[in-house]
C-alpha cells in the first residue's frame, strides 16, 4: 500500500466539528476521513459521503438464501427423495416457508457482516493504524490528505483556525496490513 | 403561499369530501334497491354485510390513529410531535363512525335476518352443539353490551387524550416538575387506552364482529391479524394526511425524516400482517382438519380466489418490494401511492373476511362496496378536516417538541 502524508487535527466538540467539515470542503482540501468514537448523525451527509451500498448487497444475499432454500428443498423432496407427508403434495410450499425465511435471514445477515468487515478492512490479525488513539475514546479526529498542490504549513494553520487542536503532519500507510502495531509504528517514526 | 400554523379547509377538499359522501349514500341506496329491499334473506344479508364490512373496517382504521398516539406516548417517543395533531384529528372520527358502526351492528344482531350472524337464531342454536357451547360468548346481550362499551370507551379515552394535548396550547408549562407531571399524566391515560385497546381490538372485538360470521370456525390469531391489518392501514391514512398537509404548505417542521419513519412503519407492519396471515393459514393448512380448512376452501381455492391472492400481492409483495429502499420511503409520491394501495388492500382483506360466509354462491358485485367505501373515505376526510381546524397544527408547548424538530433517522 502506498504511503501518504496526512494533516491531522483533533476536535472535542460536535458543534465545532460540523462547521469545520463544511469549511474544509469549501476550501478545497481533500478530506481523507473523520474518526469518531461513536456514530454521529448527519456527519456522513456533511462530509459528502455517498449512501452505503451495503443494503443492496444484503438484498442480493437474501435473494440468494431464498433461492437456495426453495431450490434445494424442492430438489430433495420432489425429485431426489419424494416422501408423502400426511397426504400433502410433494411440492408443499407453505411448509417450507419458515425454512426459506430462516435461510434468507441467515444468508443476508452473515453476508452483510462479512461484507461490512471487508469494506472496513476488519479481520482477525489485520492491523490498522490510528492517527490518534483518542479517537476511540473522546476525540473527533479529522485527517486531510496531502495532494501535490497542498501547502502543508498553510493547511495546518487552516485547521487550527477552524478550531482543531493538536494539528500535525503524519505519514501513514493507507489500507491494512498483517502484523503488530509496535513494529509498524517504528517504520513511520523514522520519517 | 406562506406557511400557516392553523389549518383552514380548502374549498376543493370540502367539495370532494361532500361529493364522496354523496356518492357513498347513492351506493347505499343503490344497494338497498337491488339487494336490501328484496324478500330473499340472502340478498338482504348482502346489503347488511356490505355496511358491516365497510363500517367496521373504517372504524378500526381511524381508531388505529389513537393507538399510534398512545403507543408513542407510552414509549416516550418524541419524533411524531411534529405531526401529532394529524392522528389526533383522525381519531376524532371514531365517535362518528362508531355511532354508525354500532347502529349497523345492533341492527344486524337484533334484526330478523340470521344469515350474517347465524348464532342469533335461537331455534338453530338449540340444535347446534357447537353453537350452544359458544352461547356464553355469542349471545345478543353480550354482543350489544360489548359493542356499546367498546365504542364508548374508544371515543371517551380518545377524547381525553386529545384534550390533554390541546390543553397545552393556551397554557405553556414552565417548570421541569410540571412537565414531568404532564408526561406522567399523559402516560397514565395512554396506558388506559392501550389496556382497553388490547382487550378489544387485539382480542375480543374482531372475534365478535367478524369471526362470528363463520360461527363454527375459530382462530385465536384472528384478532391479531385483524389488528395488524387495521394498524398498517391507519399508519397509511396518517401518512396520506401528512403528505396532503405538506403539499398545501402546512406542517413546516415535517420533513422526509418523519416521512421515512412513517414509511418504515408501513413497511414493517405490512410484513407483520403477512406473518400473522401466514401463521394462521399455515397451521390450518398443515393440520388439514375439515372444520378448520372450511374457512380457506372458498377463499384460497373457491370463487373468492382472485380477491384472496390479489389482496396478498397488494398487502405483502408490493410493500415489500416497493417500500424496501430508503429512497422510496423518503419520497412523498411513492409513500402516498403505497398508502392508497395498502388501505385498498386491507379493505379487500376485510372483504374476503366477510363475504365468503355471507354469499358463498357468487362473489357479490364489488362496485357497490367500493362506492360505500368511498362514502366512508369522504366522511373521514370531512370530519378530519374539521377536527384539524380546531387546534394549531403543532403542539408548540409539548415538552418533547424539540425532539421532533431535530429528528434525524
Amino acid at each position: 500500500m502506498a504511503k501518504k502524508k496526512f494533516i491531522v487535527g483533533s476536535f472535542t466538540d460536535e458543534a465545532v466539528l460540523f462547521p469545520a467539515v463544511k469549511k474544509v470542503r469549501r476550501a478545497g482540501y481533500k478530506l481523507h476521513d473523520v474518526f469518531t468514537p461513536f456514530p454521529i448523525h448527519g456527519l456522513d451527509k456533511e462530509m459528502g459521503l455517498r449512501d452505503t451500498s451495503l443494503h443492496t448487497a444484503g438484498f442480493i444475499y437474501g435473494i440468494t438464501g431464498t433461492t437456495t432454500a426453495v431450490s434445494f428443498i424442492t430438489w430433495a423432496l420432489t425429485i431426489d427423495w419424494a416422501i408423502n407427508f400426511g397426504g400433502k403434495p410433494y411440492f408443499a410450499l407453505p411448509a417450507w416457508i419458515p425454512v426459506t425465511f430462516e435461510l434468507t435471514v441467515l444468508f443476508a445477515a452473515v453476508g452483510m457482516v462479512l461484507t461490512f468487515c471487508w469494506l472496513c478492512q476488519l479481520a482477525p490479525f489485520v492491523k490498522k493504524d490510528h492517527f490518534n488513539p483518542r479517537s476511540t475514546d473522546d476525540t473527533f479526529v479529522m485527517a486531510l490528505e496531502c495532494t501535490g498542490s497542498t501547502n502543508e504549513s498553510e493547511a495546518q494553520q487552516f485547521l487550527q483556525s477552524i478550531g482543531a487542536t493538536d494539528v500535525k503532519v503524519e505519514t501513514r500507510e493507507t489500507g491494512w496490513w498483517l502484523g503488530s502495531y509496535a513494529n509498524d509504528r517504528m517504520r513511520f517514526e523514522k520519517n | 403561499m406562506a406557511i400557516r400554523s392553523t389549518f383552514t379547509v380548502p374549498k376543493r377538499f370540502q367539495t370532494i369530501s361532500m361529493a364522496l359522501m354523496a356518492f357513498g349514500l347513492l351506493s347505499i341506496i343503490g344497494l338497498w334497491v337491488t339487494s336490501g329491499s328484496s324478500n330473499d334473506p340472502k340478498e338482504q344479508a348482502r346489503f347488511w354485510a356490505s355496511l358491516l364490512q365497510n363500517s367496521v373496517f373504517f372504524l378500526l382504521v381511524v381508531n388505529a390513529s389513537m393507538f399510534f398516539i398512545c403507543i408513542t406516548t407510552l414509549a416516550w417517543g418524541g419524533w411524531q410531535m411534529a405531526f401529532r395533531r394529524v392522528p389526533e384529528a383522525i381519531s376524532a372520527v371514531v365517535p362518528v363512525i362508531g355511532v354508525i358502526c354500532g347502529a349497523i351492528l345492533l341492527a344486524i344482531v337484533f334484526g330478523d335476518n340470521h344469515t350474517i350472524y347465524h348464532w342469533t337464531d335461537a331455534e338453530h342454536v338449540m340444535h347446534d352443539p357447537i353453537l350452544s357451547h359458544k352461547k356464553g360468548f355469542l349471545n345478543k346481550p353480550f354482543f350489544a353490551i360489548a359493542t356499546v362499551i367498546t365504542i364508548l370507551g374508544w371515543s371517551l379515552l380518545g377524547y381525553k387524550m386529545r384534550q390533554l394535548s390541546r390543553k397545552l396550547d393556551n397554557e405553556p408549562i414552565a417548570t421541569l416538575e410540571e412537565r414531568k407531571k404532564y408526561i406522567f399524566n399523559n402516560t397514565v391515560w395512554a396506558a388506559l387506552f392501550i389496556v382497553l385497546f388490547s382487550l378489544t381490538v387485539m382480542s375480543s372485538i374482531p372475534w365478535l364482529w367478524l369471526m362470528s360470521i363463520d360461527a363454527h370456525w375459530y382462530s385465536t390469531m384472528y384478532s391479531w391479524y385483524t389488528f395488524a391489518s387495521t394498524f398498517v392501514s391507519g399508519i397509511a391514512l396518517i401518512a396520506l394526511f401528512v403528505i396532503f398537509l405538506k403539499n398545501n404548505d402546512y406542517l413546516e417542521y415535517v420533513n422526509n425524516e418523519h416521512l421515512h419513519d412513517l414509511g418504515k412503519f408501513m413497511f414493517a407492519f405490512s410484513v407483520f400482517w403477512t406473518y400473522l396471515w401466514f401463521s394462521q393459514f399455515m397451521l390450518i393448512w398443515y393440520a388439514n382438519i375439515p372444520e378448520e380448512t372450511i374457512y380457506f376452501q372458498p377463499r384460497a381455492h373457491g370463487i373468492y380466489k382472485g380477491i384472496f391472492w390479489l389482496m396478498f400481492i397488494i398487502n405483502f409483495i408490493a410493500p415489500l418490494l416497493i417500500l424496501m429502499t430508503r429512497s422510496a420511503k423518503r419520497n412523498y409520491g411513492t409513500v402516498a401511492l403505497m398508502a392508497v394501495l395498502i388501505i385498498f388492500g386491507h379493505w379487500l382483506d376485510f372483504y374476503q373476511m366477510v363475504f365468503p360466509a355471507v354469499s358463498p354462491g357468487k362473489v357479490p358485485n364489488i362496485i357497490y362496496d367500493l362506492g360505500i367505501a368511498l362514502g366512508f373515505v369522504g366522511l373521514i376526510m370531512f370530519v378530519t378536516g374539521r377536527a384539524l381546524t380546531k387546534a394549531p397544527l403543532l403542539a408548540r408547548n409539548h415538552p418533547f417538541v424539540k425532539e421532533s424538530l431535530i429528528h434525524h433517522t
